[in-house]
């Protein structure tokens, strides 16, 4: 149902270029579909026109109207905007020198603050620090031992006090941390509308209790129209420091992310991909403005390849492959770094033309894995010079994997195309820059590299 | 249910949700004639309801043509004229499917929208007229799910079925269903675990625990799907996927004690004909009210009841 901006604004130039130079007027009927589209997103009714006046504002210069491909322009000007408008650059957390430094959590009921505050907790203990996870919602049933759990999956102490006044258990949690030897407080605190006078009260009484280095929102990426009445509502009572975006995980294109930061102008500074506790990510503008456009994540997929694929054995290979020696281990190797980056169909999702995969789209996750039990099912000497691999071999090696002799052809012709298309790729590459970025796609699924 | 429903829904909260209805209101008001200003600030009245841009254009545009054919000149009488026309996108006469007892009832629902907390409503509403009430924990999947489910059951003074975390969510609703049987209880509820409809194994798992329940049950199975009020154009989305899943006999809309309108349910009720059978207002376990698709559109609009 939702065909891509580039797609619609594409066959209304075309159909308006056939008659001859474009108008303002033109490029009006263009933002037309923009400004739906945005709608579509959930960004806010009066962020969408203040946004949009913005872009006629650089659409109806000289760029586009003389362009050859006025729908790719229009389209490049609203992700420049919209990719500003969003942060531009990645923010961060800014934590002072005090000890401990103290994180608040913020929001509507169900948004996601108890898990974050245990994201939060993860993310930063990997990071060598010592949080102290504090439970200050004492209304919602069970919120104390929902943060204890969490707490013990991730090896992080919980500080709660049932029963107690939320701003008291607060304050009472800083000494806690300096008896404990923490150094990071994460305060997790009830769900609370932004229309409730007592609720908003007693937020604001827990900031001034702990004075902490940042107040973050969290914010449902589910959120409609309402995000902006919320967003400003708690920026007023208790002035937040930045925002986390949850359950992008869905297919919610997230435009009340863009609304919470035209209307605050605070940074959006994390966003949650998950309910494992594992899944949070550094927010990124650029990305979360092509999936408001419904466009793909080229960016967000080089990302996880980087993440996946280790600077030093990507360079090994690069090395084995100028000296042509790139061997079915090697392939292995790589087919293990694919799966790294996740479930495949996520993974391709994160490509431009995306929202046209069908919703139902299936990809077979259980390739990867059998490719794998076939190169494992092979012997040494074979991996190394897969050439002697012959009929005989071939069927040893399906028995071992369980797979037919037919799959074990596959996998070989797939290594066979690697291989070509890694030389291919090596020579393009320029001399001396070797594992920069480090990330080369090779295989049969033809990622972009 | 009384004229001033949606007042009641700020029992206890401060003005400000009363400012900011005045406000649209008066964005639908300011117009003294029904002219095109009059129709953009409908339009937009119902986009920042979340009716979603679609459907908001449609509807004024429907708005448009009854107008004309009734020759309405007064502002007021065309806001009657839109009420009447988005009251009639939902489905009636409801046959309240909580109503006709004994029955099992599932509650289902992307995260944290109050699938919880709505089961220990409707558990407490059912006692209040006298009957017996069975509720599983179904969601075996989130941190302390269980414990809260827990404490719902006993405000409600129902009867819980659970088993440990990471237990099979089929087996459990199967427990409860079995348990609710042989103690002859009106109402058995099945609470599950929040899922996003992009999920497919979390969307089969749901599938299993339908299937189990209804193999199980001879009472008639009912899935509800529980909507935050403040969410977007997705929940249209969630509606079709929970929809195609398991075949949804309604809609609870809850959180409507905050700013936002849940518009998003006419579009739900446009597209898919699935009734909303409840509201949520508030974290008590009295703030659950029945639906009125006229008192709805009011509220919808900022138009005076
Ligand atoms: N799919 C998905 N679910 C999430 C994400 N973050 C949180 N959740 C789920 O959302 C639901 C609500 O999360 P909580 O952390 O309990 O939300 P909360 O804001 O603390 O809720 P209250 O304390 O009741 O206001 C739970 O089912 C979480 O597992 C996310 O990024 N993706
Ligand atoms: N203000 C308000 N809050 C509500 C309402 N219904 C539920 N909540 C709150 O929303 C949050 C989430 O509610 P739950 O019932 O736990 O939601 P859930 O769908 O069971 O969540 P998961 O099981 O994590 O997916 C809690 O803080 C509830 O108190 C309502 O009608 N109004
Ligand atoms: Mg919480
Ligand atoms: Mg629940």
């Amino acid at each position: 149902m939702f065909q891509n901006l580039t797609d619609r604004l594409t066959a209304i130039f075309s159909r308006l270029t056939n008659r001859g130079a474009l108008t303002e007027a033109d490029v009006d009927a263009a933002l037309r579909e923009v400004r739906l589209a945005l709608l579509e997103a959930d960004v806010n009714f009066k962020v969408v026109k203040e946004f949009l006046a913005r872009v006629r504002e650089r659409a109806v210069g000289k760029d586009v109207l003389s362009s050859l491909t006025p729908g790719q322009m229009v389209v490049k000007i609203v992700l420049e905007e919209l990719t500003a408008l969003l942060g531009g650059a990645r923010a961060d957390i800014p934590l002072s020198g005090r000890v401990p430094n103290v994180i608040v959590l913020v929001g509507l009921q169900g948004s996601g603050k108890t898990t974050a505050a245990a994201k939060l907790a993860s993310h930063y203990k990997s990071k060598g620090r010592h949080p102290l996870l504090v439970a200050a919602d004492v209304y919602r049933p069970a919120a104390g031992d929902q943060l204890e759990t969490l707490g013990a999956e991730i090896g992080v102490p919980v500080h709660r006090h049932d029963g107690a006044d939320p701003v008291d258990i607060a304050r009472e949690s800083l000494r806690v941390a300096k008896d404990r030897l923490r150094d990071l407080v994460i305060v997790d605190t009830a769900g609370r509308l932004h229309v409730d006078d007592a609720m908003m009260d007693e937020a604001a009484r827990i900031i001034q209790a702990v004075a902490p280095d940042a107040v973050l929102m969290v914010v449902d990426a589910m959120t409609g129209q309402d995000a902006v009445n919320a967003a400003s509502a708690f920026a007023e009572r208790v002035p937040f420091d930045g925002v986390i975006v949850t359950k992008l995980d869905g297919d919610a294109r997230g435009g009340a992310a863009l609304s919470v930061r035209a209307v605050t102008g605070r940074p959006i500074v994390f966003a949650s991909v998950g309910e494992r506790l594992d899944a949070l990510e550094p927010f990124r503008p650029d990305a979360m403005a092509r999936r408001i456009l419904g466009m793909g994540d080229v960016v967000g997929l080089i990302d996880k390849a980087q993440a996946a694929f280790d600077e030093e054995t990507a360079r090994k290979a690069e090395e084995r492959l100028r000296a042509g020696t790139f061997t079915l281990d090697d392939f292995l190797e790589q087919l293990r770094s694919v799966k790294k980056m996740g479930p495949l169909k996520d993974v391709l999702r994160m490509l431009p033309g995306a929202a046209k995969l069908p919703k139902d789209f299936e990809v077979d996750e259980g390739a990867l894995k059998r490719t794998e039990a076939i190169i494992t099912s092979m012997t040494k000497a074979e991996r190394a010079k897969p050439s002697i691999i012959n009929g005989s071999r071939r069927q040893r090696i399906a028995a071992g994997a369980g797979v037919s002799v037919f799959e074990v052809n596959q996998v070989l012709k797939q290594y066979a195309e690697a291989q070509r298309l890694m030389k291919r790729l090596a020579a393009l590459q320029p001399q001396g820059k070797k594992g920069r970025r480090g990330v080369r796609l090779p295989g049969p699924w033809g990622f972009p590299g | 249910m009384s004229a001033a429903w949606f007042d009641k829904l700020s029992d206890g909260l401060s003005r400000t949700r009363v400012t900011i209805q005045s406000r649209i209101a008066a964005a639908v008001g300011a117009s003294r004639a029904v002219d095109d200003a009059f129709f953009d600030g409908i339009e937009e009245a119902l986009v920042l309801a979340d009716v979603g841009a679609t459907a908001a254009a449609e509807i004024v545009g429907n708005l448009r043509q009854a107008v004309r054919r009734e020759r309405v000149r007064e502002p007021e009488a065309a806001l009657d004229l839109l009420v009447d026309l988005v009251a009639q996108e939902f489905p009636q006469p409801v046959d309240d499917p909580l109503d006709d007892l004994p029955a099992v009832v599932l509650l289902v629902g992307v995260n944290g929208s109050g699938k919880t907390t709505t089961a220990g409503k409707l558990a407490a509403e059912a006692r209040a007229a006298g009957r017996t009430v069975v509720i599983g924990s179904a969601d075996t999947y989130r941190a302390a799910a269980i414990e809260q489910l827990r404490v719902w059951a006993g405000r409600a003074g129902a009867h819980v079925v659970e088993r440990e975390r990471g237990a099979d969510p089929a087996a459990v609703a199967f427990d409860a269903v079995a348990h609710g049987m042989e103690a002859g209880a009106d109402l058995v509820l099945v609470d599950t675990a929040g899922r996003l409809h992009t999920s497919k194994d979390l969307m089969e798992e749901l599938k299993k625990v339908d299937r189990v329940v209804r193999k199980r049950s001879a009472a008639p199975v009912k899935s509800l799907l529980v909507i935050d009020a403040t969410a977007g154009q997705n929940a249209l989305q969630q509606a079709r996927e929970f929809h195609a899943a398991l075949g949804l006999d309604g809609v609870v809309l809850t959180k409507l004690d905050g700013t936002a309108k849940g518009g998003i349910v006419v579009a739900v009720a446009r597209e898919l004909g699935l009734p909303v059978v409840r509201i949520g207002v508030g974290e008590g376990v009295d703030d659950m009210h029945s639906f009125d698709a006229r008192e709805f559109a009011r509220a919808l609009v900022g138009a005076p009841s």
